[in-house]
């Protein structure tokens, strides 16, 4: 890669240990991916909760925090995907005390380091979003591919390390997305239905994922009869980076880059696929099988202000059998609060939780401990993790959820 | 007949022999491992039940989230980490955490790595070459089913994206 001045030095370690060490990371990264220089990024966000880490993750961010090194802090705006717990629910979950120890000593190594921890994965609808043409280092799949196809903004998938490495240096490898050959789109996809619900807008994006198929490709949609809203957007995005590893989608006519279908060399494609209510359904209904349920989650990702009024209205004059969980951000939370929707929720029987992510919060021992396996959710996002976790995920509406949650069944 | 010696664009880490585990399925440590037991547990994978530690995986595409960035790392410190892991088509959360983990990776092929290398090979990944060679049980590369699937030119091709497009 070709260094400016600043660059060297860094590398050298003439701007300290720490960014050096960041810098370094970068280089390995961008030389993989035959990256030519750097690109000034101007916000970070790091995913870093600790089932992910481990102890060797927490460590290795120690040895950062707590190096000699004064200099070692970030250098733009820095900040979080959610944590690994709630620490005021973590009993709810049957988290153990290690976990919460893990997770302290986490927050405490990246605050040392400058990072602000907002704990969220919709700092697109909560924070600062990105702007069109704006290069970032963004971590979470779901912000990244809203970022770069709602937003216009440019990032790769940074990885904590990754991330994390940007807000040291202020920049990262100019690869992938930040460039305009990897903005173009690459498979021309004709939808004749459009979705309603969240779920079913989860689903389509999980069946245009799953034909895009890696990272590299970029979906352009046409058909849609009518522009979605940005929490529809939230889940078509998250399910489709989460089903195909996409980053970068467009919709003709309703996305910044695609307001022509040629604007992204789409009128250059045939179209490959044609998609319908029925492959909608039939992503759904893969995972549907026995009644039961155990717990209901609304999660992955995290609820906006209008979600959360959504499943509070639902829950008025219902009494829950199951649990039910309703998490969002810690920016969301207070307005929640404030606004009666997490009183709603929880007369119901239902539980707020905010600054983390159900399937970043060790789900694999939240089963065991609390004897959770059938689980129902509105995120198509969630059911495509959880398999791997052990759980018998179901997807289903918004109001479907709550329903089971009443009735113990689905 | 030709060598089976198949030539990625792009690669990063030491240079490893071992038995390759080959399907053609994606990879996320997150979605598809157990990490505690070092096996695939995703029940759909076509891995499914057996262990990832030690082995050279030749798989077709990184899927899921940034998780498997920090996970590389963290299965790395415990030595329950394959040797390498070979894909058509890479995400840069993978490159990202096998440059923090240490863990060898190749990607970026001209035809499917996944229908050439066979599932229980022995393989050697050389990523300073950026070469997948198979080998027999003792060590000697072996001859190639079809004359296309033999010596493959790479690194003509200036994409910055891994995989075909």
């Amino acid at each position: 890669m070709q260094l400016n001045d600043e660059e060297k030095a860094m590398l050298a370690g003439e701007l300290g240990e720490v960014a050096q060490i960041a810098i370094k990371h970068q280089i390995s990264v961008g030389d993989f991916f035959g990256a030519r220089d750097f690109v000034p990024v101007t916000q970070a966000h790091i995913m870093a909760d600790t089932e992910s880490l481990g102890q060797a993750g927490v460590q290795w961010l120690e040895r950062l925090a707590d190096s000699k090194d004064a200099r070692g802090r970030v250098r733009i705006p820095t900040i979080t995907d959610p944590r690994g717990t709630d620490f005021s629910k973590a009993g709810d979950i049957a988290q153990a005390d290690w976990m919460l120890h893990l997770e302290r000593r986490a927050i405490d190594a990246f605050v040392k380091l400058g990072v602000s921890m907002t704990d969220t994965c919709i700092n697109y609808q909560t924070v600062l979003s990105a702007t069109r043409g704006e290069h970032v280092a963004f971590g979470d799949t779901g912000v990244v591919i809203y970022t770069n196809s709602v937003n216009g903004g440019r990032s790769n998938f940074e990885g904590g390390p990754s991330a994390l490495s940007a807000g040291l240096t202020g920049r990262t490898p100019r690869y992938g997305f930040h460039l305009d050959e990897h903005r173009q789109a690459t498979l021309r996809i004709r939808v004749d239905w459009t979705p309603r619900t969240l779920n079913e807008w989860g689903a389509l994006g999980g069946v245009v994922g799953k034909l895009a198929g890696n990272y590299w490709q970029v979906p352009l949609v046409e058909g849609l009869d009518a522009a979605p809203t940005s929490d529809e957007l939230k889940h078509f995005g998250a399910a489709m980076a989460s089903f195909g590893s996409v980053a970068l989608f467009h919709l003709a006519g309703i996305t910044p880059e695609a307001y022509r279908a040629a604007d992204v060399g789409g009128d250059r494609l045939p179209v490959a696929h044609r998609v319908g209510q029925a492959d909608v359904q039939g992503l759904i209904e893969h995972y549907a099988g026995e009644s039961r349920v155990d717990v209901v989650v609304f999660s992955a990702p995290q609820l906006s202000l209008y979600e959360m009024r959504e499943v509070a209205r639902l829950c008025e004059g219902r009494r829950f059998k199951l649990p039910l969980l309703a998490v969002t951000s810690p920016q969301v939370k207070p307005d929640a609060d404030r606004f009666g929707y997490t009183a709603a929720i929880e007369a119901a029987g239902g539980t707020v939780m905010s600054g983390m992510c159900f399937y970043q919060s060790y789900a694999r021992e939240i089963a065991e401990a609390k004897g959770w396996k059938y689980l129902a959710t509105n995120s198509a996002k969630l059911v495509n993790i959880l398999g791997g976790y052990g759980y018998v995920p179901r997807l289903a509406s918004m109001q479907e959820c709550i329903e089971a949650a009443e009735k113990g069944e689905l | 007949m030709t060598e089976l010696v198949l030539h990625a664009r792009h690669a990063m880490g030491s240079k490893v022999t071992g038995e390759a585990l080959v399907a053609s399925d994606g990879f996320s440590a997150r979605y598809d491992l157990n990490r505690l037991e070092g096996v695939f547990s995703r029940p759909t994978h076509k891995l499914a039940g057996l262990s990832y530690v030690d082995r050279i995986l030749v798989l077709d595409t990184a899927k899921g989230g940034v998780a498997s960035a920090w996970m590389l790392h963290e299965m790395r410190s415990r030595n329950m980490v394959p040797l390498a892991i070979v894909f058509n088509t890479v995400n840069t959360i993978l490159v990202q955490g096998a440059a923090l983990g240490d863990v060898t990776m190749m990607a970026g092929f001209d035809e499917d790595v996944t229908a050439l290398v066979p599932h229980g090979a022995r393989v050697e990944v050389d990523p300073q070459a950026k070469t997948l060679r198979v080998l027999d049980a003792n060590g000697k590369t072996i001859a190639a089913a079809q004359p296309t699937h033999g010596e493959v030119p790479g690194a003509a091709k200036p994409v910055h994206g891994p995989g075909k497009r």
